[in-house]
């Protein structure tokens, strides 16, 4: 972990609700796809922890959705702000296990920590396929971020306004053979991954946090192996441990 | 040169600084970012008989200037905070330590007490007699002058020559009043406030925000009532008080010690800022010199007099 200044350099929307900030100042403590940085506000008490959606060089790119007074401030920052950010957060992704035909499932503003997965993946000689899935088009984003990297990709919606009505798991079950699973997204639906996948995965949860790096138990969870903090010890659990 | 040395209970802090319970983990997590010997010493989390893993989250919520924990008092039980806490925390932390010790009973708040007083690294007992996340005992114990003097007493008998300072929670009609009791039955300090209890819905789910409905408030926003109460039990007891609530920089602290604190907690900053402390501590030699103090000892409920 790392406290550092950074530089706001863009800040737009991808859709009525999704914003994407482009931050430039020392990376260097992100380490691993699926990790998560701690901003702190003006005017706010608590840091708001946001996933790494990718990182290059001094380069940080977060994805965030505007939920409350506070990502709602931050869609408001404009480029030249200085930030403070507490980086390389959480234990991210390891892309050890991946096989060859990795499947990379993502929902909503679960979608974000995927893509720099989805590139490191493919920049192992890994084949990901990836099922991306929102309420409707509209809210949709990075579909075509993940075809540029080279994925399959298919997406869908709920109101089937994309022309492919369902949730991530009739993408799962249209999807073939996969040799691993990678997911992000709201609860209910790793919960619904977690019951449909034929193999081993890593999934990656989300809970509100005080500190974010450990100190005060805000963000505890149960799991086979005795409880874990989602911000230190997480966010990603592995399958074979996670208590529903 | 100033002096920033104090002596908690008799014994010596390098300086008053002491990371508040269930802000400093067992240390840990802050022994990765700066060399945490240049702290007075800590207060560890809260520690019962058995592991606790605590309340449903969410346990945390934001409000303004401050923030809700309903933690509920997670630990891994007394054994295991001396068989694995203790022995890892030797390695990272070099002075005495102070060990805060939780229950729903008398009886363990005993067991814990005697077991962690034992530990040669523990130089002081803390009884936390006021955590408003648990639904037996603790809090329980330290709303009533009754309650908070068997407790005392308690854990009195079985401290050794460990001191014993009682954890007073701000949630009651007359702090003082407990604060006499806690003095009477032969507590060697008063650390205070715990956090305030209060609570946040969330509009969407109409629902309480947090999973235990109601939780404890802490951050810069209860600065002003931390202090009034430190003031206030200053004057009604002669015991040492360690002075916390709401303190965020050097200046907190010295206004802390002016209204009667000998050492002051940091709690929520810890949190927002995982350098607070230290930076606290590197800022204080600074502003006593500014403030023409030459040692921290003379000001201790300094503003009382005249």
């Amino acid at each position: 972990m790392k406290e550092n200044l950074f530089v706001l350099r863009e800040n737009v929307p991808l859709t009525g609700s999704v914003w994407q900030m482009d931050l430039e100042g020392d990376t260097s403590a992100i380490t691993a796809p699926g990790q998560f940085v701690n901003l702190r506000l003006e005017g706010k008490f608590l840091r708001r922890p946001i996933s790494v959606c990718d990182v290059e060089g001094d380069r940080l790119r977060l994805v965030y959705k505007v939920v409350g007074e506070g990502t709602r401030a931050m869609s408001g920052y404009e480029p030249g702000k200085s930030l403070d950010l507490l980086t390389g957060l959480g234990n991210g992704y390891d892309l050890a296990p991946a096989g060859d035909r990795p499947l990379l499932v993502g929902g909503g503003v679960g979608v974000p920590p995927l893509y720099l997965l989805c590139r490191r993946l493919v920049q192992q000689g890994r084949r990901p396929h990836v099922v991306l899935g929102f309420p409707s088009l509209e809210e949709a984003f990075y579909q075509r971020e993940f075809l540029d990297l080279g994925a399959t990709v298919d997406l869908w919606t709920q109101d089937g306004s994309n022309g492919q009505k369902g949730l991530v798991t009739d993408g799962m079950k249209a999807a073939g053979e996969y040799t691993y699973v990678y997911t992000c997204g709201p609860e209910p639906m790793l919960k619904a991954v977690w019951q449909l996948s034929e193999t081993s995965g890593q999934f990656s949860f989300e809970e509100r946090m005080g500190c974010g790096f450990g100190a005060c138990m805000g963000c505890s969870c149960k799991t086979k192996y005795g409880s874990k903090r989602i911000c230190k010890d997480g966010p990603v659990l592995v399958k074979e441990e996670i208590l529903w | 040169m100033v002096d920033t040395q104090v002596t908690l209970c008799g014994l010596p802090l390098s300086n008053p600084l002491i990371p508040a319970s269930g802000t400093f983990g067992y240390g840990q997590e802050f022994a990765q970012l700066y060399d945490i010997d240049l702290l007075g010493t800590f207060s560890f989390k809260g520690t019962t008989a058995q592991p606790r893993f605590g309340n449903p989250t969410p346990r945390i919520a934001e409000t303004m200037g401050g923030m809700l924990n309903a933690v509920g008092l997670q630990n891994p039980g007394v054994e295991a905070v001396v068989g694995e806490e203790l022995p890892a925390l030797a390695k990272i932390f070099h002075k005495p330590v102070m060990a805060n010790v939780c229950g729903s009973t008398v009886e363990e708040y005993v067991t814990v007490a005697e077991r962690l007083a034992a530990c040669p690294q523990v130089g002081w007992l803390e009884v936390n007699i006021s955590c408003p996340n648990v639904h037996a005992g603790g809090l329980a114990f330290g709303t009533t002058s009754q309650g908070a003097a068997q407790v005392t007493e308690a854990v009195k008998r079985v401290a050794g020559d460990k001191p014993v300072i009682m954890k007073l929670s701000p949630n009651v009609t007359d702090i003082t009043e407990i604060a006499r009791a806690c003095a009477g039955a032969g507590a060697d300090g008063l650390s205070l406030i715990n956090t305030l209890l209060g609570m946040r819905l969330d509009l969407c789910r109409r629902r309480p925000l947090l999973g235990n409905t109601t939780g404890g408030l802490s951050g810069g926003a209860v600065f002003p009532i931390a202090l009034r109460m430190v003031w206030q039990v200053y004057e009604a007891v002669k015991l040492p008080i360690v002075g916390m609530g709401g303190v965020e920089t050097a200046r907190d602290v010295i206004e802390m010690m002016m209204a009667g604190a000998t050492a002051v907690g940091v709690g929520a900053a810890n949190l927002t800022d995982p350098y607070a402390c230290k930076r606290i501590i590197e800022e204080l030699p600074q502003v006593m010199e500014e403030l023409g103090i030459g040692s921290l000892k003379e000001i201790i409920g300094g503003a009382h007099h005249g």
